[in-house]
């Protein structure tokens, strides 16, 4: 398996840099594939390499103790993840698991840190990329901590369910998880979990197509948080 | 008749990570474009929906009230 150097510089952290200096970065970087839902790395343990993503999707997600999953971000090609371990040392912040059969490139953690200190333009494009990701997070933490989201989903679906001929309502257009997140103020990955809270709570049920309100008066009352 | 996810092929830049993603293997990379070939596979999960940047796929939910669906 040889790394090449046009994937190299397709990564955001080895952006403009000369040929010379990735054929150095060349030399610390080790490949590596996974298959469909291999996790990659566990939430928890110690840290390990800085990886890139060269082909396939991959779910960075945290567990709940009762075992509820919450996607943080999926990982496409270009992007990296484990940066945080990487850097400050401490346990894999999240777990990764592959969405198909991904081809990683990845940098043990000390050598990437000798990379910054030879090289400052992949200091500097680390530094801007974990301020995407912060931005990111910040505007997940918002949404998880402070806002009511899943009151908001039960608001929309009520808002949004097709009611019999006559009565209010009437035929609605159909929504993609995307959307209903845009119409809430919020992630696709937040809107995914708070459908599965109204399921949980026997408001709702997710069929192949279709969200069917089989409790309205419960779907009312989480769309005020009484519940 | 079940409904299947909405490809916009105008969208799709032909990156095929909806095929690698999809775990029933419904989904075709052809002429630079996704297409869905094994419709009778497609469990409509919406990973590749997830993984689409350009936002080609699309699988939207009809919102019913089950009183009113059980009757159609």
């Amino acid at each position: 398996m040889t790394v090449e150097l046009d994937a190299l510089r397709s990564i955001p952290y080895f952006e403009g840099l000369s040929q010379a200096e990735l054929e150095a970065v060349r030399q610390l970087v080790f490949e590596k594939t996974a298959d469909r839902n291999e996790v990659i790395l566990l939430e928890g343990d110690p840290p390990g390499a800085i990886y890139f993503v060269m082909s396939g999707a991959l779910k960075a997600f945290k567990t709940s103790p009762e075992g509820k999953e919450q996607i943080l971000c999926i990982l496409r090609p270009g992007d990296s993840f484990n940066d945080v371990a990487a850097f400050d040392g401490g346990p894999n912040p999240a777990s990764v698991r592959a969405m198909s059969p991904v081809r990683l490139y990845g940098i043990a953690g000390p050598d990437m840190h000798d990379l910054m200190r030879r090289y400052p333009t992949i200091a500097i494009n680390v530094v801007r990329d974990l301020a995407q990701k912060v931005r990111h997070f910040v505007t997940l933490v918002e949404d998880l901590s402070f806002r009511h989201v899943t009151e908001r989903v039960a608001r929309l679906l009520l808002e949004y369910a097709t009611e019999p001929e006559g009565t209010e309502g009437g035929t609605r257009p159909r929504l993609t998880q995307q959307e209903m997140a845009a119409m809430v103020g919020s992630a696709r990955e937040v809107v995914g979990r708070s459908l599965k809270a109204l399921e949980e709570e026997g408001a709702i049920r997710m069929e192949r197509h279709r969200i069917a309100i089989v409790d309205k008066e419960t779907l009312k009352e989480l769309a005020s948080g009484e519940v | 008749m079940f409904e299947m996810p909405i490809i916009n092929q105008d969208l799709c830049n032909g990156c095929g990570l909806c095929v690698m993603v999809c775990p029933e293997d419904a989904l075709t990379l052809a002429g630079n474009t996704v297409w869905l070939t094994r419709t009778e596979n497609c469990d409509y999960c919406g990973e590749c929906e997830a993984v689409c940047l350009p936002g080609a796929i699309q699988c939207p939910f009809e919102i019913v009230v089950e009183s009113y669906y059980k009757y159609i």
